[in-house]
């Protein structure tokens, strides 16, 4: 059913000096403490990473439940944060599909995609045989997923112990991360461009929407980059 | 209602609006070819929407970043990109070194 020893391959991408691990843990011991301030107790702040497992999203309901916002509100602010896993998404699986391949491996470890994962992915989907990249992706998936609950939990337990200081350094373990790990991405000129413009245009329509931040950044600048790559032969 | 109530239909909210995103997502890669032009927009419109959070992540943080100085934060990023690209691409030693220069300087 799952090949195993691409399954492991994945897992092991855990591993080695583009290890997420040490930044996924970062964050989430971050996340566990700050639920765990928002009056979460130990096994609901397992479960918003269990079924969430996506940071911002999970940063945005705490920051919400501490204000009192309605879970309508709620709803909409994650969902607004979290509509960059839709292109994520559909800019990956292709690159997974098989014909041999069952449906259900597909919609169920969508779940998985975020954006340590998405990267990691991206990166070495190439190495893998494509029969056998959805495997290779679960392996990616339960590594990380596995690690963020495992830490919030940690995070959870540990938040007396740790203080300010710590956590606003661990807290920018993540955007730092990432940002390294976009810039090692950055081999043609449309993704180079999307990056740039992407990061430009978020913090600058944040100004006058923050909710709409993301979404009309990323569709701005993406489009604008698509466009220039197709002019300039990528 | 009970605060207790008030955080299980918080997570399952949340659970559910981030799930939807993923799982129209992998609705839509069915249709989507690898060579097609959709796929490249679709390419560079994640990348530019996540560079767009990492930027406002960095600029306007959320959580306990925001009691950060701004102009640290940026200090702190371009450090670390400088000795990510200085040790041919090795994450590990930029993301450790991230959180101890901030926790220093702050």
């Amino acid at each position: 059913m799952i090949n195993s020893k691409v399954f492991f391959q994945g897992l092991k991408s855990l591993k080695g000096s583009k290890s997420p691990a040490i930044p996924l843990a970062a964050c989430f011991v971050a996340l566990g403490a700050l639920l765990k301030d928002a009056g979460f107790n130990l096994q609901q702040s397992a479960a918003s990473s269990l079924f969430t497992y996506a940071l911002p999203g999970q940063l945005v309901m705490a920051e919400s439940l501490l204000v009192g916002a309605s879970l309508v509100n709620i709803f909409i602010a994650v969902w607004l944060v979290n509509f960059r896993l839709y292109p994520m998404t559909v800019s990956l699986f292709p690159l997974l599909e098989h014909n041999s391949q069952p449906k259900w491996k597909y919609y169920l470890s969508c779940h998985f995609l975020a954006v340590t994962s998405w990267l990691i992915a991206k990166d070495t989907y190439k190495k893998i045989n494509k029969k056998h990249r959805i495997d290779f992706w679960i392996g990616i998936g339960i590594g990380t997923w596995t690690t963020a609950i495992l830490m919030t939990m940690a995070g959870y337990l540990s938040a007396d112990y740790l203080n300010k200081d710590m956590l606003i350094g661990l807290a920018i373990v993540n955007p730092v991360y990432f940002f390294c790990m976009m810039i090692g991405a950055m081999k043609d000129l449309s993704v180079s461009i999307s990056v740039v413009a992407g990061t430009i245009l978020g913090p600058l329509i944040y100004l006058i929407s923050a909710e709409w931040a993301l979404l009309f950044a990323g569709l701005i600048s993406g489009t604008a980059a698509f466009l220039f790559g197709e002019k300039n032969g990528k | 209602m009970e605060s207790s109530q008030i955080i299980i239909l918080a997570i399952i909210a949340t659970s559910l609006a981030t799930f939807i995103s993923r799982f129209m997502g992998a609705l839509t890669s069915k249709k989507v070819s690898v060579n097609s032009k959709i796929f490249q927009w679709f390419n560079c419109v994640a990348y530019s929407t996540l560079a767009a959070l990492l930027g406002r992540m960095i600029i306007f943080p959320a959580g306990v970043l925001a009691e950060s100085f701004l102009f640290i934060r940026i200090v702190v990023l371009a450090i670390c990109i400088i000795i990510f690209i200085l040790t041919k691409k090795n994450l590990v030693i930029p993301t450790i070194f991230s959180a101890a220069l901030l926790s220093f300087l702050n």
